[in-house]
């Protein structure tokens, strides 16, 4: 059975293949079917194949699929393999999955596109089929392949409606920002190659721990230049400004990769390299900072957005940043737990959001939209379920599961633990807090816009799938308190270190501080959302408070340091050096042959005395010769 | 003897000047006719006694002839003395000047440093010249007479007169 | 015959060249440039018989008589040269031939 993984991640490449090949002589429908389709089989082919791994697990509890060497030259041999252990099954189950359901949604969302219905099931399938490469893959180099194949796939869905310029733009925004954490990177690989030779995951971290000093220096800059790439792709604090931006692609987009794939795949490489982390504790430190910064900054912004999909956008960044600050702390089950029920609540909340916009013709101002309850109730019931599970509402939602367990492994950090527990309890109050504004927004209150849209399978399927499991998908971890069911983060101690356990009584107690914090936001919002949002306007009217509003909207005005102290010197160097001060040496050249030919041409003037002067002249010159000589 | 040389280099040199700064065309033939002679008197005392009748018969009589033939044929007039005024001036003689008094400078240098004071031993006769052409320079006096056949083709063809019903332009032919 | 040093004989021909350089540098009429042309060609020639004279050979005279053809044969077509240029740009100023310019 488990010889079937090279199909997981081919299916969709050949989707891809496909569908590029035959663009153009393609119907709606077959280009559908393939796109689909393939994701589809490939999840098909994942999920029996996750199964077969959880019941009977091979050897050394990891599988390897070679299937050629790649390259081969001086030392230096990384090959196209694959490597199964229960984090990539997880990863697989869960990328392939999700993604036949927005695949499936995105049949009947893209209903409007007339000639790129093929080339954004082209570019879907080709982004699913790098992100089970960079999964899978058995050594960096392979990894930094999916890696780079999802970061252009992002590029070309963002960018997807390129007639308009404003989506070039966000696309190259993402592009160029994520670029500078791929660059880290690239230099984190190399810098490991050099030292250690090999960049084999497993042999790679088997020597690391061997050859290198705990805290030593080499190991504090491969670890922070492979954070760097982390922080990057997953929209962290530096390098998150992309990720509100690329909202300008079709929401599909938005739901596969800027919520429940590409963006975790900075959690994943870390986890990945867990070691390299546990050997330079500072930058695993400084992850869990970023994490709880990151958090609590976009939690702020996103409650001041007006836009739906940049709130949801806020949100991902901001619930990245807790699976962050769990791999920062050391609770790396808790991380991939929360990717898990993140990857249905995120995709699915963005997912009811399209159906929202497409259904209202493309509004997408919540203070335009209200009373959506009566109106779509399928889509109102399935949104209620994603955002309950985003505010982790306590004991039914798989959201409490997975961020409890988060907020336990920070509360038993040793580094600043209660620092960071305490950051995550208020990014949680701010979740709760900016999640049921979006509903109170958007559901109830009076209907500013009229709703207009035929619902087939094809949208309500994936919502109701998604619901389901944005409930359910937190009985796969039940902490001590609850059942002492660890089923999740026992099957991934078989791949990742395990976490500290703290006493049942303080798992409790955190557990009620944290469930009081959400019901706590969610009666906050109904406070000022819905029985008096006077009081909210009244306190933005006040200076301090407009400005805080203000600097909290622009994303804690992040964009404007980074358009002052990057964006315009760059500029302003690029034109000044507009006609190329390298390329004016060339010219310099030309321009001295020009001017010496038009110094040779007034020579020739044409009149007969001035050559017989020249001949004059020759004869002095030569007997001069004679003389000096 | 000596004396007869130096007069008539002298002369030679003070009309030669003359001719080449006068602005009458007729007046400067003169004077270097004049020149031609005190030359060819030169050529004399110097041992050459065929070439001084030669220069005179051929330089002085016949292109300078040549000479004066066409300046007639031009017709030109009063108002080329008044152009040949306007064109030579002082300006314009600066830079030849300097350029013929360089070479001229560099030619006594070299004749000062290098020269014997040997001089001839008597005249040449016309039977030793004769002999000399006809034997050794028997091929020099045939190129000549080539060279006189291809100046006069070259000469006949260039002086042509278009026809009356055509213009010199058309007489050209097609451009290439 | 005179006693004339090769030096002094050779000093007459190179200052007649040196005129005949002036005139034809000198001047824009057509007639006198060939005019200052023979005098140059006529020192040259003078050179040769000096030499001549000195080692007491006919070459030099020779040498001259070859100068003289040239000479002929350059001032005839010379002239029709320059009745051509009267013919064609009605003035006999040398500097109206300078298509060539550039």
């Amino acid at each position: 059975m488990l010889h079937l993984l090279f199909l997981v991640p081919l299916l969709p490449l050949a989707g891809f293949v496909l569908l590029t090949a035959l663009s153009g002589r393609l119907s709606r429908a077959q280009a559908a079917t393939i796109g689909v389709g393939s994701v589809g089989l490939s999840a098909l082919v994942a999920v029996p194949v996750g199964f077969s791994f959880v019941i009977s697990p091979p050897s050394g509890d990891a599988f390897t699929q070679t299937l050629w060497t790649w390259i081969d030259v001086a030392g230096f041999k990384p090959q196209i393999a694959f490597y199964l252990d229960s984090l990539s099954v997880i990863m697989i189950m869960v990328v392939t999955v999700v993604g036949f359901l927005i695949h499936l949604y995105s049949a009947d969302y893209m209903r409007e596109e007339e000639e790129g219905y093929g080339r954004f099931f082209a570019y879907m399938n080709l982004f699913v089929a790098s992100m089970l490469t960079l999964v899978l893959a058995d050594n960096l180099v392979l990894l930094y392949l999916g890696w780079e194949g999802v970061g252009i796939c992002s590029y070309l869905l963002i960018g997807f409606w390129y007639n308009d310029p404003a989506n070039g733009r966000a696309a190259r925004k993402a592009f160029i920002v994520t670029r500078v954490g791929d660059t880290a990177m690239l230099v984190g690989l190399l810098l490991l190659f050099t030292h250690l030779g090999t960049l084999q995951i497993q042999p790679l971290m088997q020597r690391a721990s061997e050859q290198w000093v705990v805290g030593s220096s080499i190991t504090m800059a491969a670890a922070g230049l492979i954070m760097g790439g982390a922080l990057g792709k997953s929209a962290q604090l530096p390098l998150q400004v992309w990720l509100p931006d690329a909202m300008a692609g079709p929401t599909p987009t938005s739901a596969l990769i800027h919520a429940a794939t590409m963006v975790t795949a900075g959690v994943y490489l870390i986890a990945r390299t867990h070691v390299l982390f546990e050997m330079a504790p500072v930058i695993q430190t400084t992850v869990a900072a970023v994490g709880a910064g990151t958090l609590v900054l976009a939690g702020f912004t996103a409650l001041t957005q007006r836009d739906i999909k940049r709130c949801l956008a806020y949100s991902t960044i901001s619930q990245i940043g807790y699976m962050f600050l769990a791999v920062g702390v050391g609770a790396w089950s808790a991380a991939i737990f929360h990717f898990m029920t993140h990857a249905f609540f995120k995709a699915l909340l963005f997912m009811g959001a399209g159906t929202i916009i497409l259904g209202l013709h493309h509004e997408q101002d919540m203070f335009k939209m209200g009373g959506l309850r009566r109106q779509a109730p399928l889509v109102f019931w399935t949104f209620l379920a994603g955002s309950v599970s985003l505010a982790a509402l306590p004991l039914v939602t798989a959201g409490f599961y997975s961020k409890d367990a988060i907020l336990a492994g920070a509360w038993a950090s040793d580094a600043g633990g209660r620092w960071l527990w305490a950051a995550g309890l208020a990014g949680a109050l701010l979740t709760s807090l900016y999640t049921f504004r979006m509903v109170f927004l958007t559901f109830f209150g009076e209907v500013r816009t009229p709703f207009h849209l035929k619902v087939g399978i094809r949208l309500w399927l994936p919502l109701v799938a998604l619901a389901f499991l944005a409930i359910v998908g937190g009985f796969t971890d039940l902490p001590q308190t609850l059942g002492n069911q660890p089923w999740l983060s026992d099957f991934l101690h078989t791949s990742l270190p395990a976490t500290e356990e703290l006493a049942t009584g303080t798992v409790l107690n955190l557990q009620i501080v944290a469930a009081l914090v959400s019901l706590g936001g969610i009666a906050l919002a109904y406070l000022f959302f819905m029985r008096s949002p006077q009081l909210v306007e009244s306190v933005v009217r006040t200076p301090v408070g407009k400005a805080l509003h203000q600097f909290w909207f622009a994303g804690w005005g992040f964009d404007w340091l980074y358009d002052r102290l990057l964006v315009r010197p760059f500029v302003w160097v690029a034109r000044a050096n507009r006609n190329d001060v390298f390329d004016q040496i060339y010219a310099f050249i030309a321009w001295t042959a020009r001017i010496a030919n038009g110094i040779l041409s007034d020579t020739q003037t044409g009149k007969l005395r001035w050559y017989a002067a020249g001949v004059a002249f020759g004869g002095i010159v030569a007997v001069a010769i004679v003389v000096l000589i | 003897m000596n004396e007869v040389f130096y007069i008539s280099a002298t002369v030679a040199l003070v009309s030669t000047l003359a001719a080449i700064t006068g602005v009458n065309a007729i007046h400067s033939l003169l004077y270097l006719i004049v020149s031609f002679l005190a030359i060819a008197l030169v050529f004399f005392t110097l041992g050459a006694p065929v070439i001084a009748a030669l220069e005179v018969i051929i330089y002085a009589g016949t292109i300078m002839v040549l000479f004066v033939f066409v300046i007639m044929i031009l017709n030109l007039g009063r108002e080329s003395v008044e152009q040949e005024k306007r064109w030579l001036s002082p300006g314009t003689l600066i830079g030849p000047v300097l350029l013929a008094v360089v070479l001229l400078a560099e030619i006594i240098y070299l004749l000062v440093r290098n020269t014997s004071t040997l001089s001839g031993t008597g005249a040449i006769q016309p039977s030793e010249l004769g002999s000399a052409l006809f034997g050794p320079y028997l091929l020099g006096v045939e190129l000549a007479s080539m060279v006189l056949l291809a100046g006069l083709v070259g000469a006949y063809h260039l002086g042509q007169r278009a026809r009356p019903d055509e213009t010199d332009d058309e007489r050209k032919g097609p451009p290439e | 015959m005179a006693s004339i040093s090769m030096g002094q004989g050779l000093l007459v021909a190179g200052l007649l060249f040196a005129i005949g350089l002036i005139g034809v540098l000198a001047r824009r009429n057509i007639i006198f440039i060939l005019l200052s042309l023979e005098v140059m060609a006529n020192a040259a020639g003078m050179a040769f018989v000096v030499a001549g004279y000195r080692w007491g050979q006919a070459d030099g005279q020779i040498i001259f008589l070859l100068i003289l053809t040239m000479a002929a044969a350059e001032v005839s077509v010379g002239l029709a040269l320059a009745l051509q240029l009267y013919r064609r740009f009605k003035t006999l100023d040398v500097d109206a031939a300078s298509r060539m310019r550039g």
